[in-house]
């Protein structure tokens, strides 16, 4: 067990809090770095798989996590994302500058939906944003000359600072762009929460009475909420399009944003690692389950085999252990530190009681 | 006469989506959770049924086999409860949300594993014959389906206003705390709620496969109930009715009024646009509370 000895007020929120923090994560950049070179191109694809998923995850946990309004609609922000930037790409708009912008108007869209949304909260939000990403898949269709419809599209390659980087070509430059990425994704959601918009962020989720006794504007915190969540997963949608090097309406379909918000439930809400543990999880599980079945000898596909496990583990995991595959780290860590003084109940969920907005 | 012909198939449709969003209404108005598994569960209403009914399961005549049904759904609904809900009693509504979702899937599966996913049709005795008024034609099931509906709506309502387990489910969906200082047994009331909504998505599984045939699929029509729930307002029976028939009148007219493509949104965009200028439905509950 280390103390923090506090001196300055600064301590309380610097990135790191000591200089072993500092040296893990450095150690786990450098792994990160140095990977293409331990695994082959299968697995440094997979790698990538996982990376893709957990910027996604990140978007997702910002506001799921981080503000408390449950979205099913990030599939459509993936999608909106995804059709951005390579229709900018396709007329002409350097790789550089068409991702970062796939964010932006995908954020933007984001928060121009979100001003309608605020009125919802809880189920309401729910239901609106998955009947957006049921809507997505016709409206794909619908503008047909922009999207290619059903036929879909291929995306062009990327060309960055005259670098062709190719999905088969040369994965090791694709996993570097996708680490870039995710790096930038990190370091900003995790500066944002030691800024007062994220404090807000997290007493908004917390208490909306609170919040809005304390002076915090909840109708804009959580439209910038909502409007930075789909950037983040927009540009993930991007990735993962471009990734996947052919995708068309059925891509983006409302059942890869519940397994989006599965996947940072399993992983732990409200934690950046939950966002990276889940990923982890939702990318090597259709693999695990195919190894499964074939020495099984089935060699028989299931149908619904996959989504029916991940409900499973979700249950065990909602049931169990609420806070997910990090929460359950952070109570062996916590163990183990304080051995031998940890006690059962540290982490015990208060009792609460829930009360309605209704009259009747 | 094709507008009339175009109103009864919609009232019908509309029918199915109001009973199945009265399930997911029964649920939140006693529990304050939503069940996203209501489409499931009606699904699997259906296969229970069919499995009792059909010759090539057990063959049993229909109106034997229809309490059995009950019972089965009902205590599916309580044991589901006791299990699985309970564990996030008093939690947020994003956990049962989350949760209710998984079991949906969990649903989908265990149905494909025992029934297969081939689309089956139930031998029910509502789905034989038609009538015929001058051009109109009516299938005896769309009138089964209507009667049945607004049958079980005015039951459950009346149940609700009347009876002192309603007032009890609504007392515990408004404030568990002070349910339980008035003696009402918070848990077992829930648990009672879900076996009722077990029993009323039944009612609207043996509906949906007297109209036609049924597959493990069949319950994303959940999807389409929540838009009638959410017009008809959450918290109100009579509304989630309304909002179900609202859809279902839509679908039919979109299909044949509007272009190819357009049809299917018309459901969804309703949805948005009643967010949008009523985001507590047409028949709104809510009121800001007073602290």
């Amino acid at each position: 067990m280390r103390f923090h000895f506090k001196t300055s007020y600064d301590d309380d929120i610097r990135l790191f809090i000591d200089g072993w923090k500092f040296s893990l994560y450095a150690a786990l950049l450098v792994f990160m770095l140095a990977l293409p070179w331990l695994i082959d191109d299968f697995y440094l694809g997979e790698a990538n798989n996982v990376l893709i998923w957990s910027v996604c995850g990140l978007g997702l946990m910002l506001l799921t996590g981080q503000t408390g309004q449950a979205s099913l609609g990030h599939s459509a922000f993936m999608a909106l994302g995804c059709y951005s930037c390579v229709i900018m790409m396709e007329s002409g708009v350097p790789f550089i500058i068409a991702l970062p912008m796939a964010g932006v108007i995908t954020g933007c869209f984001g928060a121009l939906i979100a001003i309608p949304a605020l009125k919802l909260h809880g189920v309401y939000l729910a239901i609106a944003t998955l009947a957006l990403a049921i809507l997505a898949d016709d409206i794909i269709v619908l503008l047909e000359p922009w999207t290619g419809g059903v036929a879909g599209k291929v995306p062009p390659d990327i060309e960055v600072f005259g670098l062709t980087i190719n999905r088969w070509g040369n994965p090791t430059e694709w996993y570097y762009m996708t680490l870039i990425v995710v790096l930038v994704c990190t370091l900003f959601y995790r500066n944002l929460l030691r800024a007062p918009l994220g404090r807000s962020f997290a007493a908004v989720r917390d208490s909306e009475i609170s919040a809005q006794a304390m002076g915090v504007n909840i109708a804009r915190t959580k439209t910038i909420a909502f409007g930075l969540s789909c950037a983040i997963t927009g540009l993930g949608g991007a990735l993962m399009g471009l990734f996947a090097g052919a995708f068309n309406n059925e891509t983006f379909n409302f059942l890869l944003s519940i397994q989006l918000l599965m996947m940072i439930v399993v992983g732990g809400l409200g934690f950046i690692h939950g966002a990276f543990l889940g990923a982890i999880v939702i990318a090597f599980l259709p693999q695990f389950l195919s190894i499964v079945s074939d020495t099984m000898g089935h060699g028989v596909a299931i149908p619904g085999l996959e989504s029916a496990v991940f409900g499973v583990i979700l249950i065990v995991f909602i049931l169990f252990e609420p806070m997910g595959l990090y929460g359950r780290w952070l109570k062996i860590r916590t163990f183990l530190e304080l051995f031998p003084f940890a006690r059962k109940d540290m982490f015990k969920r208060q009792k609460s009681y829930l009360k309605t907005e209704r009259l009747r | 006469m094709e507008v009339l012909q175009l109103l009864i198939s919609g009232l019908a449709n509309g029918c199915v989506y109001g009973l199945v969003a009265l399930g997911f209404v029964l649920i939140y108005k006693a529990t304050e959770a939503v069940n996203f598994s209501q489409g499931d569960f009606m699904m699997l209403g259906a296969f229970v049924t069919l499995g009792f009914v059909n010759p090539e399961y057990m063959g049993l005549p229909f109106w034997v086999a229809l309490p059995l049904v009950f019972i089965v759904m009902g205590t599916i609904g309580y044991l589901l409860d006791l299990i699985v809900l309970r564990a996030v009693f008093g939690q947020s509504q994003v956990a049962v949300i989350i949760l209710t979702i998984a079991i949906g899937f969990v649903i989908r599966f265990v149905v494909g594993i025992i029934w297969g996913h081939e689309p089956q049709s139930l031998h029910s005795p509502l789905a034989l014959g038609d009538f015929r008024m001058g051009e109109l034609v009516l299938g005896l099931a769309d009138v089964a389906v209507i009667v049945t509906t607004f049958v079980m709506t005015m039951l459950l309502w009346q149940f609700f206003q009347r009876t002192k387990i309603g007032l009890a489910m609504q007392a515990a969906s408004q404030n568990q705390m002070a349910a339980y200082y008035m003696g009402i047994p918070v848990k077992r009331v829930q648990g009672m709620v879900w076996a009722l909504g077990g029993i009323v998505a039944a009612v609207a599984g043996i509906l949906y496969a007297s109209k036609g045939s049924i597959d493990p699929t069949a319950g994303f029509i959940g999807i389409k109930a929540f838009a009638a729930a959410v017009i008809g307002g959450f918290g109100s029976l009579p509304g989630a009715l309304a909002g179900g028939l609202i859809v279902g009148i839509i679908e039919p007219f979109a299909a044949r009024y509007l272009p190819p493509g357009y049809s299917q949104i018309a459901p969804y965009a309703l949805l948005i646009a009643v967010l949008l200028f009523r985001p507590h439905g047409l028949f709104a509950q809510v009121r800001t509370k007073k602290v």
